[in-house]
């Protein structure tokens, strides 16, 4: 499935989608970056609460496919710019973790 | 030594906002000469924990990255205060992160593992009051 076609069906907010065409595999949750950077595997879909502008860099070299935001949580102004320039996928569900997840897991 | 394509980038101390500046880079350059993506995940994600150890614990230090026909090699170096117990830094769980390390959402202990995790070899040299030398290095 796209990201962009994941993002409706779970009605998540887009915060910026440089490369909403690409293909999700599986999913990974986690807020601690370094448990990412050694768990998550390239094309997930990363669900966070972490919203800095180290989950930019983190979601840039784990090649993960998009930044799910839980629980409502955004992007200040500078990060979601540094996102879209590194061309990572960002949404926003008001959602917790979990939901997210079981809902995922019908989609996927 | 035969021929190789190096890249040299300084890491500054105490900057989370720059932090993974290089190793964002690394993976452009990587890119640009069409490796496998796997073996930049490995080599980018490997340079990203050694950036942040730098950052947070050493005041900054450089970065150098080798590229052979046959592997990658990551050199870190920095003058912080070294590793007193290099076998207990390498145990996942394990950080001497501050509390405003974590809050950054580092400072897991998992730094050193995952760099471990994600090359063929890796040597770390480090003497305390001196600095550190960390080698690290990928297989192609």
């Amino acid at each position: 499935m796209k990201v962009s076609e994941l993002i409706c069906k779970i009605d998540a907010t887009e915060i910026t989608l440089p490369e909403g065409d690409r293909e999700i595999s599986g999913c990974y949750i986690g807020d601690l970056l370094s448990w990412v950077m050694g768990r998550a595997e390239a094309d997930n879909v990363w669900i966070t609460i972490m919203s800095n502008i180290n989950t930019v860099a983190v979601a840039s070299l784990s090649d993960v496919s998009l930044v799910l935001l839980a629980e409502g949580v955004t992007l200040d102004g500078d990060v979601k710019a540094a996102a879209e320039a590194k061309g990572i996928n960002v949404a926003s569900c008001s959602l917790p973790a979990y939901e997210i997840a079981v809902k995922l897991s019908q989609l996927l | 030594m035969s021929e190789h394509l190096a890249f040299h980038f300084d890491v500054d101390g105490e900057n989370f906002v720059s932090a993974g500046q290089a190793s964002v880079q690394i993976k452009k350059n990587l890119r640009q000469l069409g490796l496998p993506p796997e073996t930049i995940r490995r080599v980018s994600i490997a340079m990203y924990e050694g950036e942040i150890n730098m950052v947070i614990h050493a005041n900054g230090g450089s970065a150098d990255v080798l590229v052979y026909e046959d592997k990658i090699v990551i050199i870190l170096d920095d003058k912080g205060p070294g590793i007193k117990d290099i076998e207990q830094a390498m145990q996942e769980g394990f950080s001497t992160a501050t509390d405003r390390v974590r809050a950054l959402g580092f400072g897991a202990g998992m730094g050193l593992p995952n760099m471990k995790h994600y090359t063929d070899e890796m040597t770390i040299e480090s003497t305390v009051g001196v600095g550190t030398k960390i080698t690290m290095q990928v297989n192609l």
